[in-house]
């Protein structure tokens, strides 16, 4: 058994806000659609807005990070293990199969999850904040003369918002899950809390390989094997 | 990199905070504090009319007192007789009906129906002396009645079927020494007994709200803004501003609330946004008759039972009519939920003498608008429901004769001959009457613009903003969060989200039937 470092401090911090807020968000907003009750309709309208704008300013400090450290290149989607990665899912994780795909700080990410979180950050989330955009910006077209956002436009534009958020919904349900098919059930859920991953021994990879985290992430976590 | 993004972080923090803690303070007394006391406050009279010679009187005819009055107040008479307080008509553009001279004087509605025939008893509420019948002389300024309006000692009354002549034995003099500005009681007299009894027309205009709290009325609550009629119903030569839609058609000297309380009221900005599309009086009129009942439904066509040959009256248990052998039966409501319309300031009306299909409901007055028209606003309004005479042959509504002065004039009150009745009041309009005669439905709309509630009292969010059963539940044309969804998107989004957690459950069960079965091979 080895550890490896795979998550650095910033990727772990966007992760768990963006999926408090993602869930907060959910709540609050399928309040507003009417589908359950628990805020209040006037809260849960508050509170929907106010997260709305959080997860804003942290998609766009998650963008510059993504491409200030490269860290964009992880999620290009690539055919290579594709299918030993599904075929991992579909039936050698039944037989305690080794994970086809080493994961590593330069490689968090299997085939099947670059293809995934890349769709989701292409194009899920973007419909979400876009329409939500759109939403919150909506006018009605005779006091501001904003004649291409035309009142009826509010019902594909909460179409969209509604459809990423049944989109985001699912996905969360599997991601979830899959989260407890690491080395332990939980080794996958401390990664992302620590940094540091739990491997099996048989899947350690060589310590030798250049660590792509900054050195200030590094000397940030001077005890993480140990502890 | 990281402290990087933590100072960035720490930047954005402390920028919204900044933000928030600018946008909480706005310095001095909230507009709505000041405008209260600006109407609290009252002007005192500038003169005492008590010592004017020309009010000393004795005054055996109301005419004289309207001569003293325009002895001082020159030319005034003629703004009065410029009014539809005086013509009970004034020229309209009724939509697909050109310009009409409509009013009182000849619109019908679905309570009295109309004046014509009973002119002695209806013009009790005419600010004139003597309209007893067509041969009125509307020229003539004194039989303008200054004293119905500007009482101010509470002792003014006109007579009941007495043509708007002053009730018998009131000391003239008196009263045309303490005159003033109009005060509620003044406007009330008419504007809350409309239809025969207090608060049966409008529903949010009641004799209660003489005198009464900011729980009723935050406008005329004597613990509130303490206002009268006509802080808002200004009046430049005598020309009211406001209108009711029973009788008007265009979008114009309407009363607005933004008039004192500006276009972006709230501190809310997505408050403020409703109200491109949604009327202060939706959310700020919850209920109407918070105090007395009104009249939701009256039902012509039960009246003329007699006990004895004599007309009676049967009461409801809450003390109001609820049959009346002269006028039917009626149903009433207290703290009523309006109804709500698109609404853009134009109304349409059914006029004397229209053909119409007594198969459906025929409304009235159409209020006019829809979600996409620039000036349409959703507004609460009282729908008034009657069945009322018509013209089974001609397909008309009829204008009965009600009152009766001399038995066997055809006025049903004193005759109850629906027959006579309908022929004596078509012939004063000049309209035919075929001889038979059935009862149709009728709607009319009432826009509710009083009885306005106090902040924490108003519409909330989830009284329109909920899936079934919502106040604006049969308001169409646009979408609504939280009324309005895509049946479609949330099954199938529903669908998938549930084969997700079953996905989920199968695979995550499997693998543990078979990490159990590797434990036992062990
Ligand atoms: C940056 C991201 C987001 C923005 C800017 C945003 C904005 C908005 C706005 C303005 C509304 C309308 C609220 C109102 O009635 O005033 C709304 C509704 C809603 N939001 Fe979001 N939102 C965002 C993210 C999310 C997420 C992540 C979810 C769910 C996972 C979500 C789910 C919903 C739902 C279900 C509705 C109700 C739609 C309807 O029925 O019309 N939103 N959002």
């Amino acid at each position: 058994m080895s550890r490896e470092y795979i998550y650095p401090a910033f990727g772990r911090f966007w992760h768990w806000a963006q999926s408090f807020l993602i869930l907060f968000l959910a709540l609050t907003g399928f309040e507003i659609h009417g589908s359950l009750r628990f805020f209040g309709y006037e809260q849960a309208v508050r509170f929907h807005n106010f997260a709305a704008w959080s997860f804003l300013v942290l998609i766009a400090f998650a963008i510059f990070w993504h491409f200030t450290t490269d860290e964009w290149r992880q999620y290009v989607p690539t055919w290579e293990n594709l299918k030993a990665q599904a075929e991992y899912y579909l039936f050698g994780i039944f037989q305690d199969a080794p994970h086809p795909t080493q994961k590593s700080r330069q490689r968090k990410l299997n085939p099947l999850q670059k293809i995934v979180y890349a769709g989701l950050k292409l194009f899920v989330l973007p419909l979400v904040w876009i329409s939500g955009l759109l939403y919150m910006f909506y006018r009605y077209p005779q006091r501001y003369d904003v004649l291409a956002l035309d009142v009826t436009a509010l019902q594909p534009i909460a179409f969209a918002h509604t459809l990423g958020a049944f989109a985001l919904l699912c996905f969360l349900v599997a991601h979830l899950y899959l989260t407890t098919t690491g080395h332990t059930l939980t080794s996958n859920l401390k990664a992302m809390v620590t940094g540091w991953e739990e491997m099996h021994g048989d899947e350690t990879h060589s310590a030798a390989e250049p660590a792509l985290a900054p050195a200030e992430d590094a000397a940030a976590q001077p005890a993480g094997p140990a502890r | 990199m990281k402290k990087i993004f933590l100072a960035l972080i720490g930047l954005a923090v402390a920028a919204s905070l900044v933000v928030t803690a600018v946008r909480r303070t706005d310095a001095g007394p909230k507009p709505i504090e000041a405008l209260r006391q600006t109407y609290r406050a009252k002007a005192k009279p500038s003169v005492d009319h008590g010592l004017f010679t020309q009010l000393k009187g004795p005054f055996a005819r109301p005419q004289q007192v309207t001569a003293a009055c325009i002895s001082c107040h020159n030319g005034r008479h003629t703004e009065v007789m410029a009014s539809s307080h005086w013509n009970w008509e004034r020229i309209e553009y009724v939509e697909g009906k050109g310009i009409r001279a409509i009013g009182k004087k000849n619109v019908l509605n679905n309570f009295c129906i109309g004046v014509a025939g009973s002119q002695q008893s209806c013009d009790k509420c005419h600010a004139g002396y003597g309209w007893a019948d067509s041969s009125f002389d509307f020229k003539d300024p004194l039989n303008v009645d200054c004293l119905a309006c500007h009482d101010n000692g509470g002792t003014y009354a006109k007579k009941i079927g007495g043509a708007g002549m002053p009730a018998d034995g009131l000391d003239l003099a008196l009263v045309a020494q303490k005159v003033g500005r109009p005060q509620r009681t003044n406007c009330g007299t008419c504007h809350a007994f409309g239809g025969g009894g207090n608060n049966v027309k409008h529903g949010d205009l009641d004799m209660a709200q003489f005198d009464t709290t900011r729980d009723v009325d935050v406008h005329l609550g004597t613990d509130g803004a303490d206002m009268s009629c006509v802080d808002c119903h200004t009046a430049e030569k005598h020309q009211m501003l406001g209108k009711a839609y029973s009788l008007s058609s265009m979008n114009r000297n309407r009363v607005a609330c933004e008039r004192c309380h500006g276009a972006v009221p709230h501190e809310d900005e997505l408050l403020n946004q409703h109200g491109y599309k949604v009327s202060c009086q939706t959310c700020h009129i919850p209920e109407y008759a918070k105090v007395n009942a009104t009249k939701m439904r009256w039902d012509w066509s039960t009246a003329g039972k007699l006990k004895d040959g004599k007309p009676y009256e049967e009461e409801d248990g809450q003390g109001n009519h609820a049959y009346m052998s002269i006028k039917g039966t009626f149903t009433w409501a207290k703290n009523v939920r309006p109804e709500y319309v698109w609404f853009n300031g134009t109304a349409s009306h059914h006029l004397l003498g229209e053909k119409f299909d007594p198969g459906k409901p025929l409304v009235l007055n159409t209020l006019y608008g829809q979600y996409d028209e620039p000036d349409a606003k959703i507004v609460p309004v009282k729908v008034h429901r009657a069945k009322q005479i018509y013209d089974t042959k001609n397909l008309t509504l009829i204008q009965p004769k009600l009152f009766s002065a001399a038995p066997g004039d055809g006025g049903y009150w004193g005759d109850f001959d629906w027959k006579a009745a309908a022929a004596a009041g078509m012939k004063e309009v000049g309209l035919p009457f075929s001889g038979s005669y059935g009862f149709a439905e009728t709607e009319m709309n009432w826009p509710l613009n009083h009885m306005v509630a106090p902040k924490g009292k108003s519409v909330t969010c989830e009284e329109c903003h909920v899936r079934e059963g919502g106040r604006l539940a049969s308001v169409g044309g646009f979408y609504m969060p939280g009324r309005d969804r895509s049946r479609l998107l949330d099954g199938l989004g529903t669908l998938l989200l549930l084969g997700s957690f079953a996905g989920v459950v199968v695979h995550g069960g499997a693998r543990f039937w078979f990490w159990r079965r590797r434990q036992g091979g062990k």
